[in-house]
């Protein structure tokens, strides 16, 4: 059985990674999970200087899934180079940093301080709905999709992953300017934007009013988008939304996605990226697949 | 806060018994291996069975016995999760996160004059705290009325002192109030409970020039620290993002008071 799969030139152990933002860097669940399993960590999105990201409450859960609206706190590229890279070093994962800004030029300074450092790809945060400035302003229209994706891609020496929103009219056009842009491969979805009001005190569950749906609530909506937008472009796309176990991964991979993340479902079970590991190999060995690949948009037309 | 943090563990626990102590206040037992390595002020997450209910639910340790294999969890229903874990009996199952938190530094409080302060479901940690504390205990509680509840357990760790907001019982007010009533002075406070109570202590320890450890509460996804969705504003630069934004779950839920800005 061969799990391995490719995306831009960079083979993965298996086609499983963590979402940005729902496992550190990894550190925070090295209790529960062997990094070496994991075919990539995708780490919490980093950006030029320190972000104290927004009030609390930032979390809320809602049937079957969660709002969030963490506004990207992180220690900026300093302290993440020194402290997170050089732990992720340390296991046979593939590291992938997520990069997010309020400028397209904090974009392009953390994508050029990692372009010295030993990471693998770069995954770029245009589409999270939880700060006002950047990040989602780049991800909504296509012609600013198509500016800051070539102009990151005339300065990153990894290839270049964009996280698109799936809080779009068509995704399939924010796919297609990414490509035509030179990114090397596109992720999704990333959150989608909701509220919810406690009714009996009359507030919103979250400081920020608004925040991003993840969990299993969201996951017919991607297995959708990573359809549509597998079929509109040629580069590979890393599918995720709601995954909790084997047979979701693989719903996302007949549906036309080259890799799988898992996010929200750290939360709900903190051993959950090797079960879907474990599932993936499950499935394979029931229907008899001999390579991962093969499952890549395979659902029958 | 002192000593070395174990490995956390998802496991299953039994449940031993569960009884409801005080309207909507349960008192919950488990067998579970994390009995173990749990310490005063720590708390474990409880998954609800309904998938539709995904987080975990972050509930303080009220008691462990270490020789029983035992967690004593105390507290309040106050939505879908908790109503579903009150519907518990002898023999079901849960999942259970943890060891979760730093827990209060019973260290530094050795021998000398605490005050341990509860106030409503923050009065479930101070049990714990009092039976590993060696000192001269003054335990300050809290309730909202006569409905009272862990009195008779924590009355046999030191000298108990009740306050009730409608009066019915002790003292009329908050635990504030039996400060000035009983003229008591302490070395060091330790406490848990609702923020205005925290907020008041934080103020009064910070006039009187002694030590205060507050336990906090936010909302919670993940629990060990990647989510940074339970932050709290500090005066220094936290550990994880150096932006004085510290996680409840990892780096409290005790604090220093003079160290968090609430």
């Amino acid at each position: 059985m061969n799990t391995k799969v490719t995306i831009a030139g960079v083979t993965l152990n298996n086609p499983v990674m963590t979402a940005s933002g729902t496992f550190g860097s990894g550190m925070e669940y090295s209790d529960f999970v062997d990094l070496n399993r994991l075919g990539a960590v995708v780490t919490k999105g980093v950006a030029n200087v320190p972000w104290p990201g927004n009030p609390t409450p930032r979390v809320a859960e809602v049937y079957g899934g969660m709002l969030n609206a963490i506004g990207l706190q992180n220690p900026g590229i300093d302290v993440f180079v020194e402290r997170d890279i050089p732990f992720l070093k340390k296991y046979d994962t593939r590291i992938i940093v997520n990069v997010c800004g309020k400028t397209v030029d904090d974009y392009l300074e953390v994508v050029e301080r990692l372009g010295h450092e030993p990471v693998d790809m770069l995954e770029i945060n245009v589409s999270c709905p939880n700060v006002k400035e950047g990040a989602i302003a780049f991800g909504q229209k296509a012609d600013h999709l198509y500016d800051i994706t070539s102009r990151i891609k005339r300065r990153a020496k990894q290839p270049v992953i964009m996280k698109l929103s799936p809080n779009v009219t068509d995704i399939a056009e924010m796919a297609r300017a990414a490509e035509a842009a030179g990114a090397d491969a596109l992720s999704m979805i990333n959150t989608i934007t909701g509220m919810k009001i406690d009714i009996h005190r009359r507030r919103f569950a979250l400081a920020n009013k608004t925040g991003g749906l993840s969990g299993p609530a969201v996951k017919p909506v991607a297995v959708r988008m990573v359809y549509q937008a597998s079929h509109a472009v040629k580069i590979p796309v890393i599918g995720m939304g709601g995954i909790a176990n084997g047979e979701d991964a693989v719903e996302f991979l007949l549906a036309g996605a080259s890799a799988v993340a898992v996010g929200a479902m750290n939360f709900v079970d903190p051993c959950a990226t090797v079960k879907v590991i474990e599932g993936i190999e499950d499935y394979m060995a029931r229907y008899h697949v001999e390579n991962v690949t093969d499952l890549i948009g395979a659902v029958d037309e | 806060m002192d000593e070395k943090t174990v490995r956390k563990k998802k496991v299953t626990a039994t449940v031993v018994s569960q009884e409801q102590i005080a309207e909507r206040i349960y008192d919950l037992r488990l067998e579970t291996e994390l009995a173990q390595d749990a310490r005063a002020g720590q708390f474990v997450a409880l998954y609800p069975h309904n998938a539709a209910t995904l987080l975990p639910r972050p509930i303080s340790i009220c008691e462990t016995d270490r020789a029983e294999g035992q967690l004593r969890l105390v507290y309040r229903v106050a939505g879908k999760g908790t109503a579903e874990f009150s519907t518990y009996g002898a023999g079901d199952t849960l999942d259970v996160l943890g060891v979760l938190g730093n827990g209060f530094p019973v260290a530094r409080a050795a021998g000398r004059r605490v005050f341990l302060m509860g106030g409503g479901i923050g009065i479930p940690p101070m049990l714990q705290l009092a039976k590993e504390l060696d000192a001269e205990k003054h335990i300050l509680l809290g309730y909202r009325d006569q409905d009272l509840f862990l009195h008779e357990d924590l009355g046999q760790c030191g000298q108990v002192y009740i306050a009730t907001e409608d009066g019915s019982v002790g003292v009329q007010g908050s635990v504030m109030d039996i400060i000035k009533v009983n003229g008591l002075t302490a070395d060091v406070i330790m406490a848990c409970g609702p923020m205005p109570m925290l907020r008041a202590i934080k103020q009064y320890a910070a006039e009187q020039g002694i030590d205060a450890y507050i336990s906090l509460e936010e909302r919670m996804a993940c629990g060990v620290g990647a989510c940074l969705g339970c932050v709290c504003a500090t005066n220094g630069v936290d550990s994880h993002s150096h932006v004085k934004n510290a996680r409840i779950c990892t780096d409290g839920p005790v604090f220093e008071a003079r160290e968090v800005n609430i």
